[in-house]
């Protein structure tokens, strides 16, 4: 890479930095030495900084790239290992982030691509001394986690997010062979169950384990190595069990290990009471320093009231595995008065979310996730006078993940009145096409108010009835959006024009089942490149306008992804993205980068 | 742009001679039947891809091991329709009772699975894993949902005489 070259572009966020601002070479303006610039930068950690840090000139350019510890790679075909490991010659962590977000929903096929093993093999030439490897949606073998475990001697900490393709053969590899590993989260993944020994793999000698997570696994792990392994790491500050583990072995682990600040429990209820309530109540008590917890499966009205003792200080309760009803969860909230961040389920109901607004006023972000999502009648779940409430009684709450049956533009309206710091706003109305239940009209006043009323907002996702009219307000509006998500919405191109033609900060967006078409695609020419990613599919795109796009913006992969059942001329799923590693050559067949 | 449909078919539940093409199951995929723990069988309920966006993991919970649908046949002496029964959602024999007294009136079944009463016309049995037919009542709820495959509604007029002895030469 010749360092001479005007920087326009870096591996992560380009900001829109004029090219000619940045001069090639040194100059009077950066009298610092390396050796005090380096140190100096070495303190900032923030990859968006650093970008900027890296555009003012030739010398912080490299003092930024020998100072940098951690490397963010939002796209994994954004860049190639290659590029990454040229820049950077002192990487000690890598965060790689790979499918399309709509692959949780089974959008993208099998066998897409975003392979780990590729990146793995570079990065253990260039970083034998690498430390920590965090991955979200990228595909993971067996393979891939042994040639980890075997090539990376200072291994320390592994965290594998919605990635799929591996089994626990795979962790086996991990806990065998890391010798310093102090983290190992394993969350939401595609994985291959193939039992719990892979824990027992863990060897004696290992004492510095700090984050353990395997509560979405659900082979029974040995308790008694369990019980060996939390004892001799004394540093263990966060332990997520599985199900399998009861609550007369939760009991064991939590005397244990007191200092825990992240507690994901096990199954929490039993039928034969083989210890009172009190003892595992006092447990509890002794646990000073807890601050999360979740898991709680299958918890009911004798048992959750077990944790009360613990609740004065917990700043994150996740409930979203533990169906509670109206009352359950008023009764714990009680005992909540710190909480910033909780998820729940849609049994709460309305009356929970109210409790929600009595207990907790420094609440920050709320999640509701619904119990059955597929229930389309006969459902209760919550409605918009939940949402209300919240709001209410939670006037620092910015981030919102709510999914409901019903909504109205003037309970929206109210809700960001209350609450207008909304930085992450994510309203799903699960029935599609949905508009305001009382005046039937859409829900564009809703968006609407969303971003006049709230100057931060950084990410939305829309739903219900939708027509062009949202977008707009999107598009004037919603000046610091980065993130939007949009299904079954819009009623013509004006829509996408609209968005691309505003939204200056816009760098995700994903759209599904919407009427735009190429004279919208193609309007959004200059901005993509501004942009990390572009998700299209089953819109009104064709094969040649995505072509047209695809010639003018060669620094844009602009992918298609075949449909057996779509005819030839239709682009079904496009995937656009800039890249500086050109068009992949992974590629599978159903994928063709035009 | 709608909604894709996964091609479900929900097939009219009619009545018809015996013999004849007229009777034929409902079924309806992701939703739920008419039976006692829902409402009515909905219509044409498409199903779309990845709708709602709620993440594999997530599905996977709230359709868990705790949550699986248990749906097994329900045949009354008499009745020539059979009916389907979600074991999952009825928290115990009492609530059991209920249901089929409510899809089939027989009165009384509740209280028969409770106590070996001779108070009711009728006795509930059902077919196991390994293919015996049991009296309902006898194991712990949770055991009988795990290994009940089909259960059956008789009057006891039918084995009197025969007691319950005779069950096992159904």
């Amino acid at each position: 890479m010749d360092l001479n070259q005007k920087r326009t572009r870096t591996v992560d966020r380009v900001d829109s930095v004029d090219p000619d601002l940045v001069s090639p070479e040194s100059t009077p303006m950066c009298p610092f030495p390396d050796e005090v610039l380096e140190p100096v930068l070495s303190l900032i950690n923030s990859h968006k900084d650093r970008s900027s840090v890296s555009l003012v000139c030739k010398d912080w350019y490299n003092a930024e790239r020998w100072s940098r510890r951690h490397v963010f790679i939002g796209n994994c075909y954004s860049v190639s290992p290659e590029i990454v490991v040229g820049r950077f010659p002192k990487i000690r962590s890598v965060t790689l982030k790979g499918k399309p977000r709509f692959s949780d929903f089974n959008l993208v096929p099998e066998d897409w691509g975003a392979d780990v093993y590729p990146w793995l093999s570079v990065l253990a030439k260039a970083y034998p001394f690498l430390e920590e490897l965090r991955l979200k949606r990228m595909a993971v073998s067996d393979e891939s986690l042994e040639f980890l475990a075997m090539n990376f001697p200072e291994f320390k900490a592994l965290s594998l997010l919605s990635c799929d393709g591996f089994s626990t053969d795979g962790l086996k590899a991990i806990a065998t062979h890391c010798r310093n590993l102090a983290e190992l989260d394993i969350q939401e993944n595609g994985i291959d169950d193939l039992g719990g020994d892979w824990l027992s793999c863990f060897p004696e000698t290992l004492t510095t384990l700090q984050v353990l997570n395997f509560a979405s696994l659900n082979s029974e792990v040995s308790f008694s190595d369990l019980e060996k392994l939390v004892t001799r790491c004394k540093s263990l500050r966060v332990l997520k069990v599985n199900r399998t583990i009861n609550l007369d072995q939760l009991q064991k682990l939590l005397l244990r290990a007191p200092q825990l600040t992240e507690l994901g429990t096990g199954t929490f209820t039993q039928d034969l009471v083989t210890r009172p309530v009190a003892d595992l109540e006092a447990t509890f008590g002794s646990c000073k320093n807890l601050l999360t917890i979740s898991g709680l499966w299958d918890t009911n009205s004798l048992y959750l009231p077990v944790i009360y003792p613990a609740c004065a200080s917990l700043t994150f309760l996740n409930l979203s595995c533990a169906a509670l009803r109206s009352f359950e969860l008023a009764m714990l909230l009680i005992h909540c008065k710190s909480l910033r961040r909780l998820w729940v389920l849609d049994t709460v109901g309305d009356m929970g979310l109210e409790a929600v607004g009595s207990w907790c006023p420094l609440l920050e972000e709320l999640r509701v996730f619904p119990a059955d999502p597929f229930e389309q009648e006969n459902v209760a779940g919550v409605t918009e006078s939940g949402f209300v409430a919240v709001s209410r009684g939670c006037p620092k709450l910015h981030y919102v993940l709510y999914f409901c049956h019903q909504m109205t533009n003037a309970a929206v309206a109210t809700v960001v009145q209350n609450c207008p710091g909304f930085t992450h706003f994510r309203l799903c109305i699960m029935n599609l096409g949905q508009p305001d239940y009382v005046t039937n009209e859409p829900m564009d006043e809703a968006f609407g108010a969303v971003v006049r009323t709230c100057p931060n907002l950084q990410r939305l996702a829309v739903s219900g009835l939708l027509t062009d009219l949202t977008f707009e307000y999107i598009g004037k509006y919603a000046k610091n959006l980065e993130i939007l998500s949009v299904a079954f919405a819009g009623s013509s191109d004006l829509g996408l024009k609209y968005v691309l033609g505003g939204c200056p900060r816009l760098r995700k967006l994903e759209i599904r089942d919407c009427p735009f078409g190429n004279a919208a695609l193609l309007s959004g020419l200059t901005k993509y490149e501004s942009m990390r990613s572009l998700w299209m599919s089953a819109c009104n795109l064709t094969m040649n306008g995505c072509r047209v796009l695809a010639k003018e913006m060669p620094r844009l992969n602009v992918e298609v992804m075949k449909d057996e059942d779509s005819e030839d001329s239709q682009a079904h799923k496009v995937y656009i993205y800039r890249t500086v590693a050109g068009p992949r050559r992974d590629a599978p067949p159903f994928v063709l980068t035009l | 742009m709608g909604p894709q449909g996964l091609g479900l078919e929900i097939t009219e539940l009619r009545l018809g001679l015996p013999g004849g093409s007229g009777e034929k199951k409902r079924v309806v995929s992701g939703g739920r039947e008419a039976d006692v723990c829902g409402g009515e069988g909905k219509k044409d309920m498409d199903m779309v891809v990845g709708w709602p966006p709620v993440c594999l993991y997530r599905q996977k919970k709230s359709m868990g091991e705790a949550t699986r649908k248990m749906y097994v046949k329900v045949s009354m002496d008499g009745a020539p329709i059979l009916r389907k029964v979600d074991l999952s959602c009825l928290k115990g024999y009492s609530e059991l009772g209920m249901a089929l007294e409510n899809l089939f009136g027989c009165y009384g079944i509740g209280e028969a699975m409770k106590a070996e009463s001779e108070s009711c016309e009728y006795i509930a049995i059902y077919e196991d894993k390994d293919g015996d037919w049991m009296l309902v009542g006898d194991v712990p709820w949770l055991m009988f949902i795990e290994t009940c495959k089909r259960l059956r509604i008789k009057r006891r007029s039918y084995s009197n005489g025969v007691g319950l002895h005779g069950i096992n030469n159904y």
